[in-house]
């Protein structure tokens, strides 16, 4: 996959709206979700696509919130950035993973990439009324709603860091042209 | 029946119950990370709604994020129980005209739930 050179490119170029490393929770979640809001007038981005992009911003972002590996023995660190290029908004995130949790994600990631619009319109409809929220509030709905927002594939990598946990990169693209398809 | 009236924050939504009033809206934003929390007041009104008096949900939200929706669900749904004890209930699923994800989320909610439910462009 070319995600990570195309990363290299959003920064080398500086098409960043938007760029946080550090601790994740709701309240920097409020904060990154306001920031990129507020940069978008000065991007002219119009009121569909600001909507979309700020849809998978927050499921992205929970995600992180609710998932990410805490061994308890310091802050958990994740990178959030929001970019663009000539067609596409991009959405990239990393942050730490158990590797006993990479097939779960891998899994889920494949499926709904593996579908197409309606199959996932369906999915989507089927697994929300069978769903129960978990312990950490999440309904597991997060990347079907992020495949269907954005109509295009999720990308992934697992990068390995030691023998219990890996780094999990993940890049929504979202199209400044076909809204809607 | 008790009167709920919540302010809407950043990231939840604003509520407003008034049974008296055949005020029963949802508006703003949802995206809690606790969801569960936020949404009881309005679930535990809805399971001791006693009154034979219609009830009209209004749902005009900006943003909701996966977990509210399946939050949504269960209270459309709830509707849904009152309407089979023949308690008149309905909704209005408001959506901005530049918004066809809104517009397709309160199309597939109609398509789940047996209530009479409109959309309305604002």
């Amino acid at each position: 996959m070319n995600a990570f050179y195309e990363l290299y490119n959003v920064m080398n170029g500086k098409h960043i709206i938007m760029i946080y490393e550090g601790e994740f929770n709701q309240e920097i979640t409020k904060t990154v979700l306001s920031m990129t809001e507020n940069s978008f007038g000065d991007f002219g981005i119009e009121s569909g696509i600001r909507k979309k992009i700020f849809n998978v911003m927050v499921e992205v972002l929970q995600n992180i919130c609710k998932h990410q590996y805490n061994n308890h023995s310091a802050e958990p660190s994740a990178l959030f950035l929001v970019g663009d290029n000539e067609t596409d908004f991009i959405i990239v995130s990393g942050n730490i993973i158990e590797n006993s949790k990479i097939e779960i994600v891998k899994s889920k990631i494949d499926k709904v990439n593996s579908m197409s619009k309606i199959e996932l319109k369906e999915f989507y409809k089927v697994s929300r009324l069978e769903s129960t929220l978990s312990d950490v509030g999440g309904a597991g709905l997060g990347f079907i709603d992020i495949a269907r927002k954005t109509g295009e594939k999720i990308e992934y990598e697992f990068s390995p860091v030691t023998s219990e946990y890996s780094f999990f990169s993940q890049l929504a693209r979202i199209s400044k042209n076909d809204l809607n398809d | 029946m008790e009167k709920i009236n919540i302010e809407g924050t950043d990231d939840t939504p604003k509520v407003v119950i008034d049974s008296e009033a055949g005020v029963f809206m949802i508006s703003g934003r949802s995206l809690p990370e606790d969801v569960i929390t936020f949404y009881q007041p309005i679930m535990n009104w809805l399971d001791s709604y006693s009154l034979k008096t219609p009830l009209k949900l209004d749902v005009k939200l900006e943003y909701f994020n996966t977990a509210s929706s399946k939050i949504i669900l269960d209270i459309l749904l709830k509707l849904e129980e009152l309407s089979e004890k023949s308690i008149t209930t309905s909704i209005n699923w408001h959506y901005d005209a530049n918004d066809e994800d809104m517009q397709e989320a309160g199309e597939e909610f109609s398509e789940m739930v047996n209530v009479p439910f409109e959309l309305i462009k604002y």
